[in-house]
């Protein structure tokens, strides 16, 4: 059993007590809500005729179904309307803050409780989305919950929980040139399976993982649970304080002073004890894409696609799954596998660095011709930030569309999708089948940097190859 | 999907009826309920777009459009079966459709949580015992079991198998709190001993 990690330490200070048969009650102290999974928890609050216990501890934004096109209101799907409008009125009833379209603060909330200082370590965070994990970033322990589970927090504050165990996976070396924190994680759940972090916590650890901003570490946590660990996290450091530093809803003055101070007391201990612990060598990573149908089904740029291991049986019919769902064959290389669509967003790669990385790339070139190619802030921060550095022109010159701030082609709840087989490159996070939007829509994840050059080539292409044009 | 069966409710001592077999490892919640049907703000109609994807590509020959499985009351899976994404609507969608139990060798945590809190156990099996399972299914028309909370076991007309199930949902289910809000809203003095405790609700001051 791990003990003296962060997250022993989150842990029990979050813990209201122990339920007959071993699990804990414990204390959520930044509960993020959308559009999606709240609805049917409101309901079933008014059924049950209970309020929302901590309004002050919950804040909502609107992202899945919002149209990146268009957002006037009422929106031109009436059930994105209806979901919406739902929304608002929960959250007027409840007295929670929503961070709605045109606030200045909207976007995938995975993108916005960051970059408004929300979520701070040694907080524990939930959100009915399983993509909360990002805020591990932070030193929180941070996780998905389901519709029923929103209703608990948002009625008591509190959830039933088992403890996870803690494996902490120690990054050695740095990310060489081209290669980028999606690479890494992707890497990782090459390494360690999508089912290997199955009743785990992930502590991300090592000198490659210091060498992170704090940007990078979000995408690394985000894709925790892609490898089946509810939650990830980096133990916070100077880059976590910096980053927090003055933004809204950071603590201030001589609070400050005395914030940093308790979050430097909650990294994990030098002696800290691991259920497991792994150690990887970043400097090893190439550019990562999947060829397959679960994230954990990549290689890098420069290998082909992998034949089935005789000796992992278990893996052989998803791998022939993939091979026949991906139309790719076992042998053929990964590089100069055609695209059809680029999607640049997402809660994982929709942040204002991932937009200067494909910026770079596709600065004074131009999108192959008969490629859709768009770009999806992750917020309206986000936006505003990159407009003033002249990202959206570098993109509009180019051939990207510009569109405003939501979930996108990530899940495709809103306008944005794949049609019949295409075949995307994308900076999202899932390649299951028809994530995309249809029902036989393919999906090739990579950095945002590989998507802009798959975008700028026509085909998977190394970013490597490609130079920044001076 | 079935006519209605009546949803979970109190105490979960058993889950008796036909078994319906879905084979493969990583099957994820998008799976089970593609992103589309999201669009909702309640789960009623849910049961019929379970699958959705999967069942028009095999075109009738999905498991959940057999006919001999049209009953069926417990599902038999995998590993790691609801990975990806938090989406209740998953489970909300099997459950709706008929499901009312899950067996399988793994699941992925958010799932089974989601499947608990609506009253449905995800219990495993070794790996040895549910090929067995599965070939029995599959040799019979209809393959009817119980499976025993109390007694923790998997029983057909002629076998018996031993199931696990993580202590903490066996209670909840048994003792039929399995619904945690009433169990949870009850704490409310140590909610508000540990929120007055918690360095980042109260100025950071340190209380010792």
């Amino acid at each position: 059993m791990s003990s003296g990690t962060l997250f022993d330490k989150v842990w029990d200070l979050h813990k209201v007590k122990d339920l007959k048969g071993g699990s804990t009650q414990l204390f959520i102290g930044l509960h993020l809500v959308h559009e999606v999974t709240s609805p049917q928890a409101f309901s079933a609050l008014q059924e049950k005729n209970l309020s929302v216990l901590c309004p002050e501890r919950t804040f909502a934004t609107v992202d899945h179904i919002v149209p990146t096109h268009n957002q006037n209101r009422p929106f031109s799907d009436p059930l994105a309307e209806e979901m919406l409008y739902t929304l608002e009125k929960n959250c007027k009833q409840h007295q929670i803050k929503l961070f709605n379209i045109g606030s200045g603060n909207q976007g995938i909330v995975h993108v916005i409780a960051p970059e408004i200082g929300l979520s701070q370590p040694g907080m524990t965070v939930v959100c009915g989305d399983s993509h909360t994990s990002t805020h591990g970033a932070f030193g929180a322990i941070a996780f998905g919950i389901g519709t029923s589970q929103v209703r608990d927090v948002l009625a008591s504050q509190t959830l039933s929980l088992d403890k996870l165990k803690v494996r902490r996976i120690w990054l050695n070396g740095e990310l060489s040139n081209g290669v980028f924190a999606k690479d890494l994680i992707l890497h990782v759940i090459q390494k360690l399976g999508v089912k290997g972090g199955v009743g785990y916590a992930y502590e991300f650890a090592g000198p490659a993982i210091s060498k992170l901003s704090m940007e990078e570490r979000m995408t690394i946590c985000n894709m925790a649970i892609e490898g089946g660990a509810r939650c990830g996290y980096v133990n916070p450091d100077s880059k976590t304080f910096n980053y927090l530093k003055g933004k809204t809803y950071s603590p201030k003055g001589e609070t400050w002073e005395r914030a940093v101070k308790w979050w430097e007391s909650l990294a994990s201990n030098r002696d800290a004890t691991y259920d497991d612990e792994v150690e990887l060598e970043a400097s090893a990573i190439s550019p990562t894409v999947t060829w397959g149908i679960t994230p954990g089904q990549s290689v890098g740029i420069d290998e082909c696609i992998p034949e089935k291991n005789p000796l992992e049986i278990n893996d052989h019919q998803i791998y022939d799954e993939a091979y026949a769902y991906m139309n790719l064959q076992p042998g053929q290389s990964i590089e100069g596998v055609p695209v059809d669509v680029c999607f640049i967003g997402s809660c994982t790669n929709g942040r204002l660095s991932d937009l200067k990385a494909a910026a770079e790339i596709a600065k004074d070139r131009k999108v192959c011709k008969g490629i859709k190619a768009f770009v999806v802030p992750g917020s309206e921060k986000v936006s505003k930030e990159a407009k003033r550095e002249g990202l959206d022109n570098i993109f509009i010159n180019a051939g990207f569309e510009w569109r405003e701030p939501g979930c996108s082609m990530c899940l495709a709840m809103n306008p944005d999708r794949l049609e019949g087989t295409q075949i995307s490159a994308s900076s999202s996070n899932r390649n299951f089948k028809g994530r995309q939007g249809s029902a036989k829509g393919r999906t090739l994840l990579m950095s945002p940097a590989m998507v802009a050059a798959a975008a700028v080539t026509g085909h998977v292409t190394d970013v490597r190859k490609l130079k920044a044009i001076q | 999907m079935q006519k209605f069966k009546e949803f979970p409710k109190g105490k979960i001592n058993n889950v008796e009826g036909n078994c319906i077999l879905l084979k493969g490892d990583d099957i994820d919640t998008d799976r089970i309920i593609p992103a589309r049907y999201l669009k909702c703000v309640n789960f009623e109609s849910l049961g019929n777009q379970v699958f959705a994807d999967d069942r028009e590509e095999k075109n009738g020959l999905h498991p959940f459009d057999i006919k001999k499985n049209s009953e069926a009351s417990i599902l038999v899976v995998n590993r790691n079966f609801g990975c990806g994404s938090s989406r209740e609507h998953a489970p909300q969608a099997l459950m709706r459709w008929g499901i009312r139990a899950i067996v399988g060798l793994s699941f992925a945590e958010i799932f089974y949580g989601n499947c608990l809190s609506l009253g449905i156990p995800c219990v495993k099996m070794i790996e040895k015992n549910l090929i067995e399972l599965e070939q029995l299914i599959n040799s019979s028309h209809q393959f009817r079991c119980e499976l025993d909370l109390n007694k923790e076991i998997l029983i057909s007309h002629q076998n018996s198998w031993p199931i696990i199930i993580n202590q903490g949902a066996s209670q909840m289910l048994l003792s039929g709190h399995w619904d945690a809000t009433s169990t949870l809203t009850k704490a409310n003095q140590e909610i508000n001993i540990v929120k007055s405790n918690l360095p980042y609700l109260n100025q950071f001051k340190i209380k010792k």
